[in-house]
């Protein structure tokens, strides 16, 4: 899916806010919400997370988790062969069972697109279509703590050489300053840069590292800021921040993205990224997902998991269910 | 005026931890005359698969250990059994309707057996390895390792010494293990964990369940992630076939023993959970 054209993105924008995207504008606008009821939402996440999901909704909810995940290695020790193998994992997850679904992309550092899309061969592609995409880490991945110039180039060099989506991260320091016209311009800036020659452009997903932003307020603040400056996909994290993903900080995203769908009629995705490591967290997402935005979210375009270690344990799950008898780590690859 | 009776209820041990059971199940543990004892936790196959968890996260630190320094974290378990052995024997007695002077016997063949057992960490590997003879300038040496995660089937006719008997030695060799312990008599074995729990053993390598063995033990011998299951005292469940399931997943197996001599000290209770590795070694490089 190629991402929301910039000038409909600015001129939405402009529409909401009644003005330019400046830090006075946009600091009106985003400070104007009533603040969130922190208690309140911890509690609403706790409840979904009480569901319980068994036998052959839990089976669906498994193959469901592991096509929604963008399988990832963020290290700086990562090499083309740990890229080739976790490529070879995300297209054949488990070898034992040809059922189980692929993966919806791997996400890897941007000077590594060319390998993961040399080792995806014919298996790159829509999600949708069931081929894998690629996502890159850019904008000086994961502090942000370089000039717009390089972050730019960062994100072309990706789109050039092949990725199908962005994971930039937004400027916390210009945000926790309050200069969120700033934060606007560069996100807005990253989506251009997104765009490719034949004129599509390659799908944005706006980091907000919600560890580092503290509290819920602030957290909605970098959501609507994000959708507003043209990202497609809002992220919890980078994964390098404790606290990463947590239920309560994606159902507080997810209202928004409720809330903007609501307001404008476009669907944003929602990515919550780090920390997600056991099958059942990850059911406990899909009950918030689907409860909150709505099932349509439950797709490869508007919602996935950033995770590695998920993956195996979704996989033994699925063995359990399918033999009926305890799996072990020996039984799946390790990556 | 009479005191209100404070029962303790005895719960599961896994991962260092004393959770109760997942499936929120207890059960009345009875005396010998029929009379209630105390409440214990009814394990379900979710507490075994977190227990499993949890050994096997155990595994590289225990068995990473130095023989030397395993025997010394197991000696100290004898030293701190010894100064519980009053609540030990009075367990004993109530649960077994015997009198002081068995009990104690048996809280004492308990301690010594372990204290034998504590005495072999660091000395097994000489009986059981081998420096083998090869036509050529090498050394050639077989060393037993341990074998992983040993899922321990607790001698059900006794409280303490069955289940000692049993987890001993499969720890010398630096397994970490998840014992069912008896039905009848657990209260001993939850006691003994409250002990591990205080000494030196680095949580998660014993396991304590307890509750029903014929319940549980199908879950753990058809575990994948098992690799050896003692069935000492599944003498009265359908061990055939859960010897059948051990194989499926080639785990080692030790079938059930009965009497009064069942789990008897022995060298092959260590060298049973351990898997031989050996390497090759150039004598010299002239």
């Amino acid at each position: 899916m190629s991402g929301t054209s910039l000038v409909t993105a600015r001129e939405r924008a402009l529409a909401v806010l009644g003005g330019e995207p400046d830090d006075a504008t946009l600091g009106r606008y985003l400070h104007g919400f009533a603040g969130v009821d922190a208690v309140g939402l911890e509690q609403r996440a706790a409840g979904l997370g009480t569901r319980s999901i068994k036998t052959s909704s839990k089976k669906r909810a498994l193959d469901l988790i592991i096509s929604l995940i963008d399988l990832t290695t963020l290290e700086g020790a990562d090499t083309p062969g740990k890229v080739r193998s976790l490529v070879a994992k995300a297209v054949n997850p488990d070898p034992s069972d040809a059922t189980t679904p692929r993966v919806a992309a791997v996400c890897v550092y941007g000077d590594l697109v060319p390998y993961a899309i040399e080792a995806l061969g014919g298996a790159h592609g829509d999600p949708d279509d069931g081929l894998i995409s690629v996502a890159a880490v850019a904008t000086a991945f994961p502090s942000g703590r370089s000039s717009l110039e390089i972050k730019l180039a960062d994100t072309a060099e990706a789109v050039a050489a092949g990725a199908d989506e962005i994971d930039m991260v937004i400027d916390r320091s210009a945000f926790l300053a309050g200069r969120y016209g700033l934060v606007f311009d560069q996100i807005a800036a990253v989506k251009e840069a997104c765009r490719r020659p034949d004129g599509t452009s390659a799908s944005l997903k706006v980091i907000l590292e919600t560890g580092e932003l503290v509290t819920y307020d602030n957290m909605r603040r970098a959501s609507w800021l994000s959708i507003l400056a043209g990202g497609d996909f809002i992220k919890t994290s980078t994964g390098k921040v404790q606290p990463a993903a947590t239920l309560p900080v994606t159902l507080l995203m997810l209202e928004v993205v409720r809330d903007w769908h609501l307001m404008t009629g476009q669907r944003i995705g929602v990515k919550p990224a780090g920390g997600i490591r056991a099958s059942k967290d990850a059911i406990k997402y899909l009950v918030t997902v689907a409860e909150t935005a709505g099932e349509e979210w439950l797709q490869p375009h508007l919602f996935r998991f950033g995770a590695s270690s998920l993956l195996n344990d979704v996989l033994l799950q699925r063995q359990k269910m399918t033999t009926g008898h305890y799996s072990g780590a020996d039984y799946v690859t390790i990556d | 005026m009479s005191r209100l009776a404070v029962p303790k209820t005895y719960k599961l041990y896994i991962g260092g931890a004393f959770p109760r059971s997942e499936s929120g199940r207890t059960y009345e543990v009875l005396k010998a005359d029929g009379g209630f004892l105390a409440n214990a936790a009814k394990a379900s196959r979710k507490d075994a698969r977190d227990a499993v968890v949890a050994a096997r996260g155990a595994v590289g630190g225990w068995g990473g250990a130095t023989p030397y320094n395993r025997g010394q974290v197991l000696y100290r378990i004898a030293e701190l059994l010894e100064g519980r052995r009053a609540q030990f024997v009075a367990e004993i007695e109530e649960a077994e309707g015997v009198s002081r002077a068995v009990a104690s016997a048996q809280v004492d063949e308990s301690i010594d057996r372990w204290v034998w057992y504590a005495g072999w960490a660091d000395k097994f590997a000489q009986v059981a390895g081998n420096a083998n003879p090869v036509a050529g300038p090498y050394f050639n040496i077989s060393v037993p390792e341990p074998t992983g995660v040993v899922a321990i089937i607790a001698p059900q006719d006794t409280s303490l010494l069955g289940f000692v008997s049993a987890v001993a030695p499969a720890l010398v060799a630096g397994n970490s293990v998840v014992v069912v312990a008896s039905e009848r008599f657990p209260l001993s074995a939850i006691s003994l964990a409250e002990v591990l729990a205080t000494s030196d053993v680095p949580k998660g390598v014993v396991n304590v369940l307890t509750g029903s063995p014929a319940e549980i033990a199908p879950w753990l011998a058809s575990h994948s992630d098992v690799n050896a299951i003692d069935l000492v005292g599944a003498g009265d469940l359908d061990w055939i076939s859960l010897e059948i399931a051990a194989a499926d997943t080639l785990k080692r197996v030790l079938r059930p023993e009965s009497g009064p001599d069942a789990a008897a000290p022995a060298l092959g209770r260590i060298s049973a959970f351990t898997e031989t590795k050996t390497v090759w070694h150039t004598k010299s490089l002239r």
